[in-house]
């Protein structure tokens, strides 16, 4: 592409200099001062032609070990799941591709109405009633999520379990100063979260975030934990991650104001942590303090039946520095990604993905404690990733097993002090029993 | 047409999934699952089709021209997409080791040292998601500079051209907004600015050329204000697309710069998103960028978390990297010549203002760089007819209407950017359709009034939408709209970003 996407003749370019009275481009840009203008060609090396661009990317990409090149069971936040053939068919659409934000919609009914069905699949998800068309990450919606705390409650402590992703609490500590927000943490107790120790220290709170299955894989008491947000007056938040909820208890049937979480898994590719989308979904009565676009349903002159970006009223076009937050662009694209994925699996396959998770993360523990490797903590149900203990430091441990073409999990003690011999194996539904033999054997030694 | 969930039927499904002879794990009974989720249930051939219809009701820039001002709409190199899927890249999980991820990690290097050579600054993060993310991280750069020095700045001063997102992430960021008014030529006014800035004044966020499509003239005086008072300038780079090896934002004087990958790199918009608001920055502020920063050591490039300073992660990983080797394929397909791209946008612009002048109000006589602000304030006193008038029966003749009612100051606005990669029989067919519109406003405006003509649907109810907020489809309680009576409603308040 390149100048090949320029499509003005010189005759073209004549013409038009003429019309607009100028004899050459340099004049359009007399307003620049000169001592301002860049007086020398970009120091950027040569344009490549396309069959060029494409070789150069693909060394670049030969240099990266993704996961169909070595047996991976890496996890802790992004997940090797199975993304369907159709989403790549229906992202390639160049309509839904190449259009933006559905301002005008009489143009835009085909996007607006995916939003409208992708909001419908995120509160069936979590058990809200409202969800907003996609934020960022899984880590910004957090932030996001404690925006709508402080404003609800007027007040500015928030509270996020230690074993809440580590990326999520350091971009929520990011986000705090400028929110005028208190960041506190509460520790986790043997990979879980008492239930008392949130109830202590959400007193005074706007919120408490908890993830769900936690940063360890290990399955929370989730309605605990929420009743003991309510009880202290807290808003109760949980992080959860869309693939497990064919199999745990939605969020919103559990006493949480709000539901966030990364979309990854559902329909989105691992590409090395972006472009992903978070999803956040309330209970009705937060729905005109929610940040992002909203899309309703509506009806035109002959009633027929038709959908709008709503509830602008929130938004920074229109309420600018009173808006509920800047967010403009956000990840549409990737969100359709997530509701043809989650459409495909419907909800008998989104239940058989995550029973078949769970039963390969069984059969892995069991393998790999076979072997005299310890779980980290075995007193703890969880869902499709677990904490194991590998006799040596961690890192150590996957350097070796790489060299024999297994990445065997993240290394936990990269976030928590202590854990440095343990592993966080990570299980979907892509790997097979065989592979789980062949991890079991190369960390079992 | 229906909802996908209005086509489900119980027992129909679209997936075929592994299953394997192993013991089922059971959830504890108090954390499983009651009820199942009402996801759609559809075989295949169905789910193609609706997603497939979906799509055809949408407007993108393979469809047609789109001049939405301030959104940069070129067209989106195709080559973009297929290297973006190598396996390589597609495939490769962020906590890959570092020795196994050196592409990744080497292209997001030159990446960064090719924005830094676009903006004329020295250090980037990659990190922020969108445009909005970038300006909320370039304030949080302000503060901690600041708050290092032992500063107290409480303000950020906006021009009041500025896009919603500038007060919104001044905001967000803690700080106070004061702005600063337009003067006649379409500048900053620098009387009204002497009087603002003083020593509470953190920094300017500005977007230049403005939102008005027009080069700040005066920028070396504005920057040596604030730089007298100890502030720092933050270039909000929604407009880069008109300067690109033209003028730089560093040698303008501006400290801190966000990047629209998305706009001026020609990441497609996809309905909304994704986008990338990278950050360049000068060297006094690179301690404070976000973690982790790509580094290079020899021959090697690796992820430096130990950045004491820094501000911390505003989103995880490294950043949308999809977003990053399309953005960096097309920089690397244009080399320097990329100033051609953003001669042509701006030729392209000044062509269609040039042509259009006459039907129709211009607030400010002057040339403009890759976009411009028309009025139909004259349409609206002479012939009633509005700027929503206009964008609507642009549709009739094959368009997607410019950004409307945006920037406030004009009122009417209709804000037009047809970016390079038109050619000029688009360009003329536009300019005609504009020139056909006005002239029937006079003679014929409930045409332009009843407009959209032959769309899946007309003019919608937005004032309804907000007050029902039906934002989920309600299943076996889902309500009928269709006999609530009333003229449709407009906010008119549809605005580019």
């Amino acid at each position: 592409m390149g100048l090949s996407s320029l499509s003005l003749t010189e005759r073209d370019s004549r013409a038009m200099l003429e019309a607009i009275g100028v004899a050459s481009v340099d004049e359009l840009f007399a307003d620049i001062p000169e001592a301002l203008r860049l007086d020398r060609p970009l120091a950027l090396e040569p344009a490549l032609s396309e069959p060029e661009l494409v070789a150069h990317l693909e060394e670049l990409a030969s240099r990266n070990v993704h996961t169909g090149a070595e047996l991976s069971f890496l996890g802790a936040g992004m997940y090797d799941h199975y993304v369907p053939a159709v989403v790549d068919a229906i992202l390639a659409r160049g309509e839904f591709l190449t259009a933006y934000t559905p301002y005008q919609p009489e143009l835009s009914q085909g996007v607006l109405q995916a939003i409208f069905e992708y909001q419908t699949a995120i509160c069936e998800l979590t058990g809200m009633d409202v969800s907003n068309a996609s934020g960022y990450d899984g880590t910004a919606v957090a932030a996001d999520a404690c925006y709508v705390a402080k404003h609800v409650t007027g007040l500015s402590k928030v509270v996020v379990t230690e074993a809440t992703s580590p990326q999520v609490r350091q971009v929520v500590k990011t986000y705090a100063p400028g929110f005028g927000l208190e960041v506190v943490e509460v520790p986790h107790r043997g990979g879980a979260t008492d239930p008392d120790e949130l109830r202590a220290a959400a007193e005074g709170a706007a919120c408490a975030i908890f993830q769900q299955p936690n940063a360890f894989g290990c399955l929370e008491p989730a309605p605990q934990l929420a009743a003991a947000a309510n009880d202290a007056g807290a808003l109760a938040i949980a992080h959860v991650d869309p693939v497990s909820l064919g199999v745990l208890e939605a969020p919103g049937r559990y006493g949480c104001a709000l539901a966030i979480g990364e979309g990854q898994g559902a329909g989105n590719a691992l590409s090395y942590g972006g472009p992903h989308y978070g999803f956040l979904a309330a209970k009705a009565e937060y729905t005109r303090r929610l940040p992002g676009r909203i899309i309703g349903e509506t009806t035109d002159a002959s009633g027929a039946r038709g959908y709008v970006l709503t509830l602008q009223t929130r938004e920074q076009h229109i309420r600018r520095e009173k808006a509920t937050s800047n967010i403009t662009t956000n990840q549409t694209l990737l969100a359709i990604a997530g509701l043809v994925h989650l459409s495909w699996l419907g909800p008998q396959g989104l239940r058989e993905v995550g029973e078949t998770c769970m039963a390969l993360s069984a059969y892995a523990k069991e393998r790999l404690t076979e072997r005299g490797l310890d779980l980290v903590f075995p007193e703890q149900a969880t869902f499709k990733e677990f904490a194991v203990s590998v006799g040596r430091s961690g890192r150590e441990a996957i350097r070796a097993a790489r060299r024999q073409g297994v990445h065997p999990g993240y290394a936990l003690g990269r976030d928590y002090p202590g854990l440095e011999e343990a592993l966080l194996v990570a299980v979907t539904e892509k790997r097979t029993p065989a592979d789980i033999d062949r991890l079991a054997e190369v960390l079992g030694g | 047409m229906k909802l996908v969930y209005e086509k489900s039927q119980p027992g129909r499904r679209a997936s075929s999934l592994p299953r394997y002879d192993l013991p089922a794990a059971e959830v504890p009974e108090e954390l499983r699952r009651a009820e199942a989720p009402r996801l759609p249930e559809l075989a295949e051939p169905e789910l193609v089709r609706h997603f497939t219809e979906l799509s055809t009701r949408t407007f993108g820039i393979d469809t047609g021209f789109y001049p939405l001002g301030s959104c940069t709409m070129k067209h989106n190199p195709r080559v973009n997409e297929r290297v973006v899927a190598l396996p390589g890249f597609r495939d490769l999980h962020p906590h890959q080791e570092e020795e196994a991820s050196q592409g990744a990690l080497e292209l997001m290097w030159r990446l960064q040292g090719i924005l830094a050579e676009i903006a004329g600054l020295e250090a980037v993060s990659l990190q922020p998601a969108a445009g909005s993310q970038g300006e909320l991280t370039g304030l949080m750069l302000m503060r901690a500079y600041f708050a290092d020095r032992g500063e107290e700045r409480d303000t950020v001063i906006t021009a009041d051209t500025a896009h919603g997102t500038n007060p919104a992430s001044v905001t967000m960021a803690g700080y106070r907004l004061q702005k600063v008014e337009t003067d006649v030529r379409g500048n900053l006014d620098l009387d009204d600015l002497r009087v603002k800035v003083n020593e509470r004044t953190a920094g300017l966020m500005l977007t230049n050329p403005s939102t008005l499509g027009l080069f700040d003239e005066h920028i070396a005086e504005v920057a040596g204000i604030f730089h007298a008072a100890g502030a720092l300038l933050y270039y909000d780079g929604a407009n880069l697309n008109a300067v690109c090896g033209i003028s730089r934002p560093g040698d303008m004087g501006f400290e801190i710069v966000h990047f629209n990958l998305h706009k001026t790199f020609s990441q497609p918009h996809g309905g909304g998103g994704p986008g990338g608001g990278p950050v360049a920055v000068r060297a006094s502020l690179e301690p404070y960028l976000p973690v982790p920063a790509v580094v290079r050591e020899g021959e090697t490039f690796r992820l430096d978390y130990d950045r004491p300073r820094s501000i911390g992660k505003v989103r995880g990983f490294c950043g949308p990297f999809g977003v990053f080797v399309r953005a960096y394929a097309y920089i690397r397909s244009y080399g320097p010549d990329l100033r051609r791209m953003s001669e042509t946008a701006v030729l392209n612009a000044n062509y269609l203002l040039a042509r259009l002048r006459e039907a129709y109000e211009l607030p400010f006589d002057r040339l403009c760089m890759h976009e411009f602000v028309l009025s139909a304030r004259g349409l609206k006193r002479e012939h009633g007819v509005s700027a929503l008038d206009v964008a609507k029966r642009l549709m009739d003749y094959g368009f997607h209407p410019p950004t409307i009612y945006f920037p406030l100051v004009v009122p009417e606005a209709l804000m037009i950017e047809p970016t390079e990669t038109e050619t000029k029989e688009t360009l003329d067919a536009f300019v005609e359709a504009m020139l056909a519109i006005a002239r029937e406003a006079a003679e014929q405006p409930a045409l332009l009034k009843e407009a959209p003509h032959g769309r899946p649907v007309g003019r919608l109810d937005e004032v309804k939408a907000a007050r029902r907020a039906i934002v989920r489809f309600g299943f076996e309680q889902h309500p009928d709209l269709s006999q609530e009576s009333g003229e449709p409603r407009s906010l008119e308040a549809q605005k580019g970003a």
